[in-house]
């Protein structure tokens, strides 16, 4: 009972979030709204028994990439959206097909929902850090790795792209 | 206990509206954001996936309950790899272009 009101709590501060986030012209209050959706996410992460996703959700997502996105808004002094005509094919086509896609996925889902069982708050050993990271440095070790050489290949990216020419 | 429709359908939800935001934007900014939205909808399922399979028999012994949770950590790092990325594509631009609006950058070279 606690469970499915913490859910329907969190989850309803997420979507409210991410309606904002459309709703705002302004792109820090965009950014803002977008903080709101990651932190209500890193308690719904709390809920499924993921500490340690929860932990990372906060720090990479919501300090690290958004503190980010926040630097660049005010470096660049980015004001109100400007109102332009847009992609008519994109307003035409694209609206009604994620409103199809919801509509699909939310029925699918409503309609075989008896055939899901049902998720519990898992013991605290289930996702804590240290099961993480024996399968991280064990099974997908090489995956690791890679990623690592990705972050170095993005962040030298960065730097020449950020670098001014000339 | 909650079921695990109810995960999937806020992710839903979630992924839908970054959609949404992708399409209907004009501000690069906004649209860059709308795309950490889609993936972090994508995380939630992944999560839900991970505790789910965690309590229910698995039918193939091979899989790993746990892996949708380390997938949430390969998501996370490529998000932030694409971050810098996009953010330092994002201020080029703005240094020739002088604007945010996509309608605005419709050239490949000035």
């Amino acid at each position: 009972m606690v469970h499915q009101v913490l859910f329907i709590v969190f989850g309803l501060i997420c979507v409210a979030g991410a309606i904002n986030l459309l709703a705002q012209r302004h792109p820090i209050n965009s950014a803002l709204s977008l903080v709101v959706v990651m932190a209500s996410l890193a308690l719904i992460y709390l809920l499924l028994g993921a500490e340690f996703v929860a932990a990372i959700q906060v720090i990479v997502y919501a300090g690290a990439v958004m503190v980010l996105f926040v630097f660049v808004i005010m470096l660049l002094n980015a004001g109100a959206e400007e109102r332009t005509r847009g992609s008519r094919i994109a307003l035409f086509l694209g609206v009604p097909g994620v409103v199809a896609l919801a509509g699909t996925v939310g029925w699918l889902l409503v309609s075989g929902s008896g055939k899901f069982g049902g998720v519990v708050i898992a013991s605290s050993t289930f996702g804590d850090t240290r099961a993480i990271a024996r399968l991280l440095f064990r099974d997908f070790l090489l995956p690791f790795e890679i990623t690592s050489v990705l972050i170095l290949i993005a962040i030298m990216g960065a730097v020449v792209l950020g670098k001014r020419e000339g | 206990m909650v079921p695990l429709s109810w995960y999937l359908i806020l992710s839903g939800i979630l992924f839908s509206l970054g959609v949404l935001g992708f399409l209907l934007k004009r501000n690069i900014i906004t649209i860059f954001m709308s795309i950490e939205l889609m993936l972090n909808a994508v995380n939630l399922s992944f999560v839900a996936f991970a505790n789910y399979w965690s309590t229910h028999p698995v039918a193939d012994k091979s899989m790993i309950p746990l892996s949708g949770q380390v997938f949430v950590f390969f998501v996370m790092v490529v998000a932030a790899a694409e971050a810098a990325v996009g953010l330092a594509i994002i201020i080029s631009v703005f240094r020739t272009r002088e604007t945010l609006n996509v309608d605005r950058v419709n050239l490949l070279k000035l």
